[in-house]
Formats: structure tokens, sequence, C-alpha cells
């Protein structure tokens, strides 16, 4: 095991690739010559090359179909968006070409793309630039949607994604890229897309969280622990597919759930996931299914404001208390 | 069609000329011959203008050099206060681009609607924002202006015709044609300007708002503030036509280049360009060559180019040059400027007193302003 940063991690990942496979490139924006807007990529030019390691315009729409008409003809892209906020630009080719491409081809084309870098809320950078874009790409058939919360995950599963023969959305997040952690040295490191990661097992809730919020459930499940409440933490890791079935056990054992997701609640990866566990073990929950989420406004920028916005680990032990039915 | 009275017939180009054949002397097929349509560029980079050849007044000329002083002390102090961590997220400043904003400002009616991107705070100040409100967003306070919502990049000043400050790079383009278009629409008679850095005209947004605005004939100007840098990209590593006026070309537009870091230039060109565009509903892409002498924001340890380039355009300071100007013509002496620097200092030191002390936004205020029914459901 080494001590990475979670860019590290991600890059480590990207270089391996690259270096396993010469169809596998990079491109983004300042990528290249300044190493990566949050220095993911920092000193993969100088290891590959301007033929591999691509520096774009600010032009998403133009650079994600191009990587797209690319993967149809067998490269395999990375493409860095400098964040998810603005993939916006780029909505139709990744929604219109690249989901849908294998489908409307009747399986004759692939498009083996991986389409990554920060998401969520990062601070007081108000509204355009505080978006958590999960719920609206795992809304489209034929998008695979990761959002890791630790380098060691961070690794494994984006080589998977990029060998994936399909479009893969990867989520990182501009706040966690300096989080260290430990990442396995095994040779290969691949990870399986669409498995959860039990990450503590408790008796009384089960708590599920991905990306940034796994941190707050952590936190929430330490503080309840300290009150005499063991908590399941579950990290999904992999949006879509979701690993439900993880879920389910969990519930069945502890008869709680609460979700943090900081989407915006309607139609959130929360209100999905609780969806699925009502219709799918109804009998066994003891308590309604909560969820923490962003607020329903777009993000404020006033720092007092911003923090009330976010989910907060607070509100995770509050939601938990609630379906734990003490006070 | 009632427009027709107040719009000239549409003038397209003239229709290019069939390539003309020539004799192959050589014995080998004539290939064809490239004849350029007539391009319509127009060249501010000569300077040489002096306020009496501008029409300019001393009192302009001092509101001119006020204007462009508070935009510089204000971001000076802002940097200050962001190291204080008073103010957070991104801060791009606009210093070394103060010409643009303010010959622009002044060639323009008050009415005219203006637009630009996140580096937004000289827009502001010069279209008449105050320090306090405009410190007290940065701040993040219920004073701001746009009451602790918007932040650095999202100031906005309606009541002024400022339609804000816009994160994402290039979406403010099309919205600067629909200020226009509504505009022309109601007869107003008001030109929009929408301003964008040179990264922005990378996006699919300008070259769609760009088409429309000369296919509608939208009083609109288009201009690309060419900073020399998206972030850390240069132009040349950037944009195929690195000569960003002559993007006009491709829709049938008016292209000028525009020396911008003298504001007498900027506002000679933006007065000829807005008077075309009022008159003529004739739309321009206006390349406005400057340079930001800070980094891209906060953190930007600017590798990307050299302290030589740096030092050499410091000497073309736009403030230095139009102070050497008043003294030389003796306009002001130095007295004079002084004391409106003291007083810009004392305005800009006064907003961060106003900062501080103005409250947060209390906590209510979060879902106030998403829709205009008060009692909207949102899910809580
Ligand atoms: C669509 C989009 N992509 C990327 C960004 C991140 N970004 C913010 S500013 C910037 C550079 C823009 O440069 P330019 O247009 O030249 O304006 P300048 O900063 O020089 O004023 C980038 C890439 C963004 N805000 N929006
Ligand atoms: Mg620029």
């Amino acid at each position: 095991m080494a001590e990475l940063q979670f860019r590290e991690a991600l890059r480590d990942a990207m270089t391996e690739e690259m270096v396993r496979d010469e169809n596998v490139f990079l491109m983004g924006e300042e990528v290249a010559e300044y190493d990566g807007a949050y220095k993911v990529s920092q000193g993969m030019l100088d290891q590959f090359g301007p033929k591999r390691v691509i520096d774009t315009p600010i032009s998403e729409n133009g650079f994600s179909g191009m990587g797209i008409g690319a993967a149809m003809m067998g490269l395999r892209p990375i493409v860095e968006f400098m964040t998810w906020n603005f993939t916006f630009v780029a909505f139709d080719q990744i929604i219109s070409n690249a989901a849908k491409m294998r489908y409307m081809s009747g399986g004759q084309l692939k498009v083996p793309i991986v389409f990554r870098g920060g998401n969520g809320a990062a601070g007081q950078l108000a509204a355009t630039h505080n978006n958590s874009t999960e719920a609206f790409y795992t809304n489209v058939p034929g998008l695979k949607v990761i959002a890791p919360s630790n380098p060691d995950d961070a690794k494994g599963l984006l080589k998977s994604a990029i060998r994936d023969d399909d479009p893969v959305l990867f989520m990182e997040s501009e706040v966690m890229f300096g989080m260290k952690g430990e990442v396995s040295d095994e040779e290969d490191y691949l990870l399986p897309i669409g498995k959860a990661r039990i990450a503590r097992e408790g008796d009384d809730i089960t708590l599920v969280a991905h990306s940034k919020s796994y941190w707050l459930a952590m936190e929430a499940a330490e503080e309840l622990a300290k009150q005499g409440y063991e908590a399941t933490v579950i990290d999904p890791r992999t949006l879509r597919p979701f690993d439900t079935e993880a879920v389910i056990d969990s519930v069945k054992q502890t008869n709680r759930l609460v979700i943090v997701d900081e989407c915006s609640p309607y139609g959130g990866i929360a209100s999905e996931v609780a969806f699925r566990i009502q219709s799918q073990c109804f009998d066994h929950l003891d308590a309604p299914i909560a969820r923490v989420t962003a607020k329903d406004t777009p993000a404020p920028y006033a720092k007092n404001l911003i923090e009330a916005w976010m989910p907060t680990v607070d509100e995770v032990i509050d939601a938990s208390k609630k379906a734990l039915y003490v006070n | 069609m009632a427009d027709e009275t107040k719009n000239p017939p549409r003038k397209r180009a003239a229709k290019k000329a069939a390539p003309k054949k020539t004799s192959a002397s050589n014995g080998k097929a004539a290939s064809p011959q490239t004849v350029p349509d007539a391009a319509d560029f127009r060249m501010y980079t000569e300077g040489g203008h002096t306020h009496e050849s501008l029409g300019l007044e001393k009192d302009e000329l001092l509101e001119m050099y006020r204007s462009m002083m508070l935009q510089r002390r204000f971001e000076e102090r802002a940097a200050q206060m962001y190291g204080r961590q008073k103010i957070s997220g991104f801060l791009h400043l606009y210093i070394g681009q103060e010409a643009v904003s303010t010959g622009t400002i002044h060639a323009l009616e008050p009415t005219d609607p203006i637009i630009t991107a996140y580096r937004d705070h000289g827009l502001g100040l010069a279209r008449g924002m105050t320090a306090n409100e405009s410190m007290a967003e940065l701040f993040g306070k219920i004073d701001g202006s746009s009451r602790g919502k918007g932040g650095s990049m999202h100031f906005f000043d309606v009541e002024h015709h400022f339609y804000g400050g816009h994160g994402i790079v290039g979406g403010q383009i099309p919205l600067a044609v629909g200020l226009g278009f509504a505009g022309k629409y109601k007869g107003t008679g008001a030109v929009a300007v929408g301003f964008f850095g040179d990264g922005a005209i990378n996006q699919g947004a300008f070259h769609e708002a760009a088409n429309l605005a000369a296919l509608y004939e939208i009083p609109v100007l288009l201009v690309c503030e060419n900073n020399g840098y998206a972030m850390g990209t240069s132009v040349d590593r950037s944009v195929s036509q690195p000569d960003l006026y002559k993007q006009a070309y491709g829709y049938n537009m008016t292209g000028a280049l525009v020396d911008g870091m003298d504001v007498f230039t900027v506002y000679h060109a933006m007065r000829e360009l807005a008077k075309q565009a009022r008159e003529e509903n004739k739309p321009a892409l206006v390349e406005i060559r400057t340079y930001r002498y800070r980094g891209h924001s906060m953190s930007d340890p600017q590798k990307y180019r050299t302290k030589e380039e740096m030092e050499a355009k410091k000497n073309e300071d736009p403030i230095i040059k139009l102070k050497a100007y008043l003294i030389d013509h003796k306009l002001a002496d130095n007295a004079q400027l002084d004391a409106i620097d003291d007083e810009v200092k004392a305005e800009v030191n006064a907003s961060v007193e106003f900062a501080e002390n103005s409250p947060y936004p209390p906590l209510e205020t979060m879902y106030e302003d998403v829709y205009v029914q008060e009692d909207y459901p949102f899910i809580v």
C-alpha cells in the first residue's frame, strides 16, 4: 500500500492505462502545458508527449464530440472537464451521441470513452459553479456513472472505466484532490464497476453516501456510535449501475435507511435509492427512509448560506436519529 | 413589413466573384485563384488621439481617470481581503484592462445594456455600481449588489443597465444578442455590448450568437477582450485564427481591432462602432487587445508567461498613460490627480468597512429570488 493523494491516484490510473494501451489518450483544458487545472495530469505531457496529452480550447461541446468520434473509430479517449459544471455546454454530445450510439447503431458501434473531472459543490463558488451533476447523467440509459470517495477506489475504478467499452462518466471533487489515502499497489489494480463498498458495519441503521458525502456519513456514524447507535455505511461508488443488493442486504439487518446525497433533492440520487428500497424491501423497514441533500435552491455565494445549503454532519445525525426514533 | 421603413433593405455583401481563369502558360491545368471578398475590417491601433479630436471635455477626462483609479484601487483592496479570507471562491481581477471598460462606458449611452463574463468588477464599477455594494457582494453580505448570492463572478446592476457577470465561459454572448434584439424590437435605439474573453471565442455559443446577430441585423457589439490568455493558454495555442477580429468575416459583419491599453482609442473605436450599430443595425465583432496584470484568479502560478513580457506590458499601463496625458496637456496637475487618488482610496476603504459591518444574509433569504411566487413549495 502506498499513501497517495486523490489526484495522484487518478494520475497513476491514467498513466498505467496509457502505458498499457496506445489507443488511450487524454485531452482537456489545461491538461498538458499547465499540468492540469488541478494538477491531476501533472507530468503526463512530459511522459507521453503532445500527441497523447492534448490541450484543448474552451470548447467543451467540440472536444467532447471529437472524443466520441474518435472512440467510434476505436480510440479510447479520456476527456477531462475542468469541472462537471462546464459539461452543460457538452450535454448534447454526451447524451445524444455518447449514450445512444451503441443502441442506435444496433450494436455496430461502441463508444469507449471516459469523461472525468471535479463534480459537486466546492465552496463559495455560487450558482453556476456548484452543481452536483450526477442525477442529470444517471437519468440517461447508455451511460455509466462513477463517483468514488477515496484514492484507492479512484484508482481501481478509473482503470476499469478506461477499459470499459461503454461511455463512463467519472466524477471527482475539487475539494478532494488533495485528500490522501492508502492505495493498493497491486499490479493492474482493477475494481469492478457497479459494486458498492461496505465501509463500516453496524446493526442499527444503514447510511448510503457517495463521493464527498461519504465522509459526512462516516463522521455521523462515529458520532452516532458515541451515542450508542451503530451504523452500517455503504459507499455505492458507482451510481449507474447501482448496487441495490448491497443496500437491501444491509437494510434487512438494520431496518432503517438514510441516504446522503449532495444533489438537489428533486429527483436526486437519494430519490432513486429510496424508491428501490421501499419497493424491494418494504416489509423490512421500521421507519420512513430519510435523505439529506443540498437545499432546493441554486447554490448561494455567501459563506453562511452555502454552509446551510450543503448537507452537514449534523443533518445526517438528526435524520438518523429520527429514523431511529430517538432525540 | 412594418419594419421596412425603419430598416434599410438588407445589404448582402457583394457576391463572390467567380474564380478567374488564368492562362496556364506552363501547360498545366489552371488552378482556381482565390478572390477574397472585400472584408470590412477596421483598425483602431494607431492612437494619437487628443481629447480635442475626440471632443472630450476636461471634466469627462477627469471622470475617466477617476473611474479607472476606482477600478484599480477597488481590486487591489479586494485582493488583500481575499488574502485575509474575507472573500472566498474565485476572484478574477481586471487590473490592466481598465481602459476597455472605461473607454467603452464613456462611448455608450448610459442606457445601452452591457453584459460580461466573471471578470466583471471593472465594468460594474465603470457603469456606476458603488464600491460599497460591490465590496459587500464580495464579502457575501446582505447589502451586496446581489444580496450576497452572486459573489465576484456574478455582479449585476440592472438599474445601470449592467446585465451581469456570468460564470460559464461564452454563456453571456447569446444573451448580448438578446439584449440587442429587445432594443430593436421595442425601438429603444439602444446598442447592446457583450464582452467576453479570448478563450470564449472558442465556444460554440460565440459562433451561433455572431451568426444570429448578423443574420437578424441586431444592434450589438460583440467585444472580445483579448488579454492574451485563457487561464494558462495563450491565444495562438488555442485559436486557429489568432487575429480574432477576422472571425467577423465568416459572419459577414464588421471586424475591428482596437488597442485596449489606450483609453482614447477604445473610446474612439467604440463610439464609431456603436453609432454604426445604432443607426444601421450593423453588429460588429470588436477585438480589443489588452493585458491582465494579475493571474487568472487568485491561485495562478503564471508559469505560462515571462517576467519580461509582464514588465513590458506594465510600461503600457493605461492609467499611467492617461495620467501622463492629463499632465502633459495641463488638464490637471499632480496635486489634483493625487487628490482624486486619495478620494478613491477613501471610498474603497469605506467600502471595506461597509462590507465588514453589513450582516450576513439571513438564512431565509436562501429561498428568496428563486421564483417570483412567494409561497413556492420548495422541498424542505
Ligand atoms: C464552459 C466553461 N469552461 C471552462 C470554464 C473554466 N474557466 C473559467 S475562466 C477560463 C478561461 C477563460 O479565458 P478568457 O475567455 O480568455 O477570459 P479571461 O479569463 O482572460 O478574462 C476557464 C477555462 C468555465 N468557467 N466555463
Ligand atoms: Mg483571456
